[in-house]
């Protein structure tokens, strides 16, 4: 599973912009058609952020959909995964986007 | 569940680099709740990897080294493809193996016996190679310039797809053995490739395989995508291959 190291490469990459911070949430982007399960990653979450400074932050993950460009009827609709057909039922379907893993933002604990 | 995937990315090599390729955080105070603040990142997750994959990808072109990412299920044939390759265009320019495995050196050894110069990247639990891995493969190998390095990607059909390492191009393998559909269980794989061997055609007669159905289903995912039928051990349709390599090589970047 690849879902660990994009979950290690997410907590790095906080971990590293925001060292002396405690995060409370963090808003992650799983494209639909990125490969990558969100149920995957939140289980690595839980596990890699043990001693960093996302211990214990809750998981916020948004899943965009890519876009299917029917060459049948000429409508474009939303595409949940990289096979998806064209609610008129063609098949020639050329897709793109709903493949990004991006992390949008933290949310991080003001101590007092 | 792969419990270390192998990926150095959390950690060690290259903590420092990484901060000089991330945007600085844009900090948006929220107001009005009291106990806290959201930072604005907007990054991709994998920037590390791709600023890695892309420095490779550099430090080949000013070489003019060409790279190709192979990848296929465990067993597909990928080995033996390359030895097989090595062997007849030894002739030709240079080619070199960087050769990822979880264990052994095996392949390794096959390959350099095929008379490839050979560096062997163990990834232990690591179901995948990334461009950190073959940074320090490369400088180990040393290949010449105008050269070809092939990657043998650790073999699995899902976590490579989403590694870029630096290649020119991504060659992805399976057999006629794994069956017809496996394009459409392994959909990532697939749409990322630029090229798609089917090797073992010599079983074909043993086997219940649907060529074309095959070769539809990988197009649903990579439109127009070229499709060479191989059988690495007796030879058949390695010209096409050669030829793709040698076009592939010609491209310009
Ligand atoms: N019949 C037949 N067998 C093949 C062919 N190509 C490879 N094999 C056999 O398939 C087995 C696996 O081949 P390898 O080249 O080791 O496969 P691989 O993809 O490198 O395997 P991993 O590195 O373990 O992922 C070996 O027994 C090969 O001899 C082929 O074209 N036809
Ligand atoms: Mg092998
Ligand atoms: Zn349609």
């Amino acid at each position: 599973m690849h879902e660990l190291a994009v979950t290690e490469s997410v907590i790095a990459a906080i971990s590293t912009q925001l060292p002396d911070s405690r995060v409370a949430v963090v808003h992650l982007e799983i494209g639909r058609l990125s490969g990558v399960m969100p149920d995957a990653v939140r289980f690595c979450f839980a596990l890699a952020g043990e001693g960093t400074c996302v211990e214990g932050a809750r998981l916020d993950i948004t899943q965009p959909e890519g876009v299917g460009d029917c060459a049948n009827c000429g409508t474009s609709f939303p595409a949940r995964d990289p096979l998806a057909v064209c609610p008129c039922g063609s098949a020639d379907v050329t897709i793109s986007g709903g493949a990004d893993l991006m992390i949008k933002a933290v949310e991080v604990a003001d101590d007092v | 569940m792969c419990e270390t995937c192998g990926c150095d990315a959390g950690t060690g090599a290259g903590g420092t680099a990484r901060l000089t390729t991330l945007p600085a955080p844009d900090h948006e105070h929220g107001h009005g709740h009291g106990h806290g603040h959201t930072v604005t990142l907007d990054q991709k997750v994998l920037a590390h990897n791709d600023d890695l994959a892309g420095r490779n990808r550099a430090w080949l072109g000013e070489r003019g080294i060409v790279a190709l990412n192979v990848m296929s299920s465990p067993g597909s044939g990928k080995t033996t493809l390359l030895e097989r390759t090595a062997a007849d265009l030894s002739a030709g320019s240079p080619i070199s193996v960087i050769e990822g495995d979880q264990e052994t050196l095996l392949d390794a050894r096959r390959l350099s016996a095929a008379g490839a110069r050979t560096v062997q990247v163990n990834t232990g639990t690591g179901c995948h190679l990334d461009a950190t891995m073959v940074a320090r493969a490369l400088a180990a190998l040393e290949p010449p310039d105008g050269s070809t390095v092939f990657v043998e990607n650790v073999g699995n059909l899902v976590c490579p797809a989403l590694f870029d390492l630096g290649e020119r191009a991504r060659v992805v393998l399976m057999s006629v053995t794994e069956g017809a559909d496996k394009p459409l269980k392994y959909p990532h794989m697939f749409r990322g490739a630029d090229v798609l061997l089917l090797n073992k055609i010599d079983l074909l007669p043993h086997v219940d395989f649907d060529m074309t159905a095959c070769r539809d289903a990988a197009r649903r995912l990579r439109p127009g995508l070229r499709v060479l039928p191989v059988s690495a051990t007796r030879g058949d349709g390695l010209a096409a291959w050669y030829d793709w390599l040698a076009e592939t090589r010609r491209a310009p970047t």
